[in-house]
């Protein structure tokens, strides 16, 4: 059961993960990107941390890939025009990216020969985990974290203004 | 089988990255690179979390909780990179953004 | 009864429930909001109109769906659904009631409950923005595009005061699970002051209160936050191009939202399924005195009627009412009834307020309300999250 559900969510990961490079507009390709985190934070629940599920679908999928969306509206973006340029790319760039994906996979059996299962439900990290490491043990990380969350709200204030002029 | 090995998790995770790269050199508009480059912060933080998961520790956690901080600030600032690169130079094709003279 | 078949019954049950009440929101929003404007509201259809929803469903239904031929197809008809679906999902981990045994079978009254409740309720928040930027933009219409960029823009403007004015009770409660944080609600300061979180000492909560409630009614794109739908100003907004069934859709969403907002303020800040009054000062007969009183004055106005067909339909209104009250004096029905009472009056007063509002304050406009946001509610939050955190580390440490 486990097993099942682990497959489909995969499946729908990969699968909105090649919609997302393979649509021509980029509106399709944002919405699959938010079904790819939204299958990703269900993957999270499987592993045991379900606050970094609710925080992924909170974050990445209700606040990131929303500012995405708008700034694809406000653009009015249309359809992707195919120049030549890229041709290279696809086609010597593919087939290494495939030859990568075996070299990982290969390396990741070898090394994790016996490698844990992960059963469902077994070990939970509650948010009462994570709050007391964050506030202790990373507390300085957590600091600078504020400070580069205001840096990155000026300098997005700056940037994104209408010139004055 | 009655659990998901951890290896899995991690192919997946490679798989994604993958997929993000490939995304991250094919296209030409601005915005679906961007995406590209999140979908590939997405399946590092997947296997920080299963690593986590696999030592029982609650540290992977807390880095995958820096990585959204972090993509979050990243993603906002590059919006606005783009907004105003658009106002510019009224393309979000990467190929016509080629040199720094208009 | 197995775990599935209790389950499945509870769901059969609390969906009913909330489908029946979003189809009578809309007549009591209508009826109230008649009556603030010096006039009737529905009236012909069935007595006092009770069966215009009714009329309105079968409308809506047998409408022409219009679907024009540049939309989007494919996230056109995705939006509406999506809207839907998240809008009603939250009834799933709302807590109704304490732990009951009803004909021998030990349940709580509530379908589930998550360790993460809270912040699966602001995620489903958060995606609920999906709906309208993507009806907004697929209509391939500018209004339409118009209307969804300003409701995305607004909806993501005010969840941060939302999500603060949500922090700062969790601080109090120390638990994200809707349950238990009913559960920390019980008790009673002095004998009669409910320990609820807008009450509670030494950081009573009843900014964070409000601030959350200004923050629902733009969420939930309500007057006076309503531009994203006015009419005078933008044809209709982001679902210009919908018609019939999707457009149905589109208002069941509205009103599941603010039924959800309310639900969510009511166990957050007003104490969930806890008691006004304690045991000791007679709280299992107030159902039963306010069922009566409301009888007694819907009695008054069928006697002395404002329309001559109040004689026939007043009185059977009051005697309606006192079989209520009747019924919850017998304590079999008290034991299961009473904190589904408590909820549904918290929770239907926060809607009165809501349809309130909407019938008396005029609309914002649009950077009214950004500024409104951004300068004013926000840095109250972050005020009333600031105080809070000072005094829980100074005084219950």
């Amino acid at each position: 059961m486990v097993v099942v559900l682990f497959l489909l969510f995969a499946a729908v990961a990969v699968g909105c993960a090649v919609n997302v490079v393979l649509q021509s507009h980029p509106i399709v390709s944002a919405v699959s990107l938010v079904g790819v985190m939204g299958s990703l934070a269900l993957l999270y629940l499987q592993l045991g941390s379900p606050f970094i599920a609710a925080i992924q679908i909170i974050v990445y999928a209700g606040a990131v890939m929303v500012l995405f969306v708008f700034v694809i509206m406000l653009l009015n973006a249309g359809s992707e025009v195919h120049t030549g340029r890229s041709l290279v790319a696809r086609y010597i760039g593919i087939p290494l990216l495939v030859l990568l994906l075996g070299l990982l996979t290969f390396l990741i059996k070898a090394l994790l020969r016996t490698s844990a299962a992960v059963e469902f439900g077994e070990f939970t990290v509650a948010t009462q985990d994570v709050g007391q490491a964050l506030f202790t043990e990373y507390l300085l990380p957590f600091e600078f974290t504020s400070i580069l969350i205001l840096i990155a709200i000026l300098g997005a204030v700056v940037l994104a203004r209408k010139e004055l002029n | 089988m009655i659990s998901v090995p951890l290896s899995w998790y991690l192919v997946l995770s490679a798989v994604l990255f993958a997929i993000g790269i490939s995304g991250f050199l094919i296209r030409r508009n601005i915005i679906t690179v961007f995406m590209s480059i999140e979908l590939m912060l997405n399946a590092v933080n997947l296997s920080f979390v299963a690593f986590a998961r696999q030592f029982r520790a609650v540290d992977g956690h807390i880095f995958a909780f820096f990585v959204m901080v972090v993509a979050a600030a990243e993603a906002a600032v590059g919006l606005a990179i783009i907004l105003a690169v658009f106002r510019n130079r009224a393309t979000l094709q990467i190929d016509e953004i080629d040199s720094m003279k208009y | 009864m197995g775990f599935i078949g209790l389950t499945l019954l509870k769901t059969l049950v609390f969906s009913g429930i909330l489908l029946v009440a979003l189809l009578y929101l809309q007549w009591v929003e209508r009826k109230i909001i008649a009556h603030i404007q010096l006039r009737v509201g529905p009236s012909r259809v069935g007595p006092h109109g009770l069966l215009q929803p009714f009329a309105d469903v079968i409308k809506l239904l047998t409408k022409e769906d219009v679907m024009s031929p540049y939309v989007s197809k494919a996230l056109y008809l995705f939006a509406p659904f999506l809207a839907v679906t998240l809008a009603l999902v939250s009834v799933a981990i709302m807590p109704f009631g304490p732990e009951v045994q009803i004909f021998g079978v030990r349940t709580h009254l509530q379908l589930t409950d998550l360790n993460i409740g809270v912040l699966f309720l602001l995620a489903v928040s958060s995606l609920g923005v999906y709906g309208i930027a993507l009806a907004g933009w697929s209509s391939n219409n500018k209004y339409a595009l118009l209307g969804g960029l300003r409701s995305c823009s607004q909806m993501i403007s005010y969840e941060l005061p939302m999500t603060l004015a949500v922090v700062a009770p969790l601080l109090l409660l120390n638990t994200l699970s809707l349950r238990e944080i009913v559960e920390a609600q019980r008790g009673f300061y002095f004998g009669f002051i409910p320990r609820w979180t807008i009450f509670h000492w030494p950081a009573p909560q009843t900014i964070g209160f409000l601030v959350f409630l200004v923050a629902a009614f733009a969420e939930t794109n309500r007057v006076p936050f309503d531009l994203p739908e006015a009419e005078n100003e933008l044809v209709a907004g982001f679902h210009t191009e919908y018609s019939s069934l999707k457009f149905a859709s589109f208002f069941m969403a509205e009103y599941a939202n603010m039924i959800t907002g309310c639900n969510f303020a009511t166990v957050l800040f007003l104490g969930g399924w806890q008691p006004l009054l304690p045991h000791s000062l007679g709280a299992d007969y107030f159902p039963s005195v306010l069922f009566g009183l409301v009888g007694a004055v819907a009695l008054y106005h069928g006697l002395n009627p404002a329309r001559s067909r109040d004689t026939r339909t007043l009185p059977v209104v009051a005697l309606a009412f006192w079989i209520l009250a009747a019924t919850f004096l017998v304590p079999a029905v008290q034991r299961i009834f009473l904190p589904l009472f408590w909820f549904a009056l918290k929770a239907g007063f926060l809607l009165f307020v809501f349809i309130w509002v909407r019938g008396t304050l005029p609309r914002f406009r649009y950077d009214q309300l950004m500024r409104f946001s951004w300068k004013l509610l926000f840095p109250v939050a972050m005020a009333n999250l600031l105080v809070t955190g000072l005094l829980v580390a100074l005084l219950e440490a």
